[in-house]
């Protein structure tokens, strides 16, 4: 028999999960349905906001923050960018292919697999296991272990940069 | 009430489909990297939630692949929306169905 205290911090988990979830759906399923791509894209924003809710549900504080600053900062305003530079083909707005029937079918098909195999798995996971204050063991990983594939993405990085500035230039 | 790892495992297919019929049905090219970034962030929150629930205490390499994964969804984005940039510059359009230079 679970204790009060527990209980009460399920009830909160399960609250703010289900709530973050439902908003985080709703804005999804805007942003891929909206004529408008302005629109879209300002709903994207809102859906990486929500997924950045239930990183913090999750004990990944850091991670939330990086996710608020990177999608929804950063890649959302280069979205907007590209939106305005291509006004004229914007004008036209987003019209639905002639593929829309099949390819909720092929996206049901897939959720309909994915759960399934979610479900029927047994997961190697023992209770919940809070990681403690997350930029600390983060950096201690990052900088120790993981330190090689860090190199490589700075240099991925610099590789993207001069890679867009060459293909747009004039 | 308890919130298990399958809840997340679950949103974040819900989201990933979500993305992959945005995919498939738009023809606006911007639309399209949306709903790609939508699938991206989606695998993040699986991964994020692996990192919580399976495994052993303190283990976080979850959370490092999602690091890795937004950079390369920045470097991703860049690449891609300089190439539609492009693409809009030569042929004056972006609707995925007219740029078909490529199709054999």
């Amino acid at each position: 028999m679970p204790t009060g205290p527990e209980v009460g911090i399920d009830l909160g988990h399960a609250i703010s999960f289900y709530g973050l979830a439902g908003l985080t759906v709703f804005f999804t399923l805007m942003a891929v349905s909206l004529r408008n791509i302005f629109h879209a894209v300002l709903f994207l924003v809102l859906s990486f906001v929500g997924v950045s809710g239930l990183y913090v549900t999750l004990n990944a504080d850091f991670l939330a923050m990086i996710q608020v600053i990177i999608y929804a900062g950063a890649i959302a305003v280069l979205m907007l960018f590209a939106m305005f530079l291509t006004r004229n083909a914007m004008a036209q707005g987003n019209p639905p292919g002639r593929l829309q029937a099949s390819a909720a079918g092929t996206a049901l098909l897939m959720f309909v697999v994915l759960v399934y195999v979610f479900l029927n798995t047994r997961w190697a996971s023992g209770p919940s296991s809070p990681t403690g204050f997350s930029p600390e063991v983060l950096a201690n990983a990052i900088f120790n272990n993981y330190l090689l594939p860090f190199e490589l993405a700075s240099v991925l990085l610099l590789v993207a940069m001069i890679g867009a500035i060459l293909l747009v230039k004039e | 009430m308890e919130i298990t790892l399958n809840h997340y495992m679950v949103l974040s297919a819900l989201l990933f489909c979500i993305g992959l019929y945005g995919t498939l049905s738009r023809r606006n090219a911007v639309a399209v990297l949306i709903a790609i970034e939508i699938m991206l962030n989606s695998v993040n929150l699986a991964l994020v939630g692996m990192s919580r629930y399976v495994g052993e205490r303190g283990l976080v390499a979850g959370q490092i692949f999602a690091v890795f994964i937004i950079t390369v969804a920045a470097a991703e984005a860049a690449v891609a929306l300089a190439m539609l940039i492009a693409i809009y510059r030569a042929r004056g359009t972006i609707n995925i169905d007219d740029i078909n230079l490529m199709r054999w």
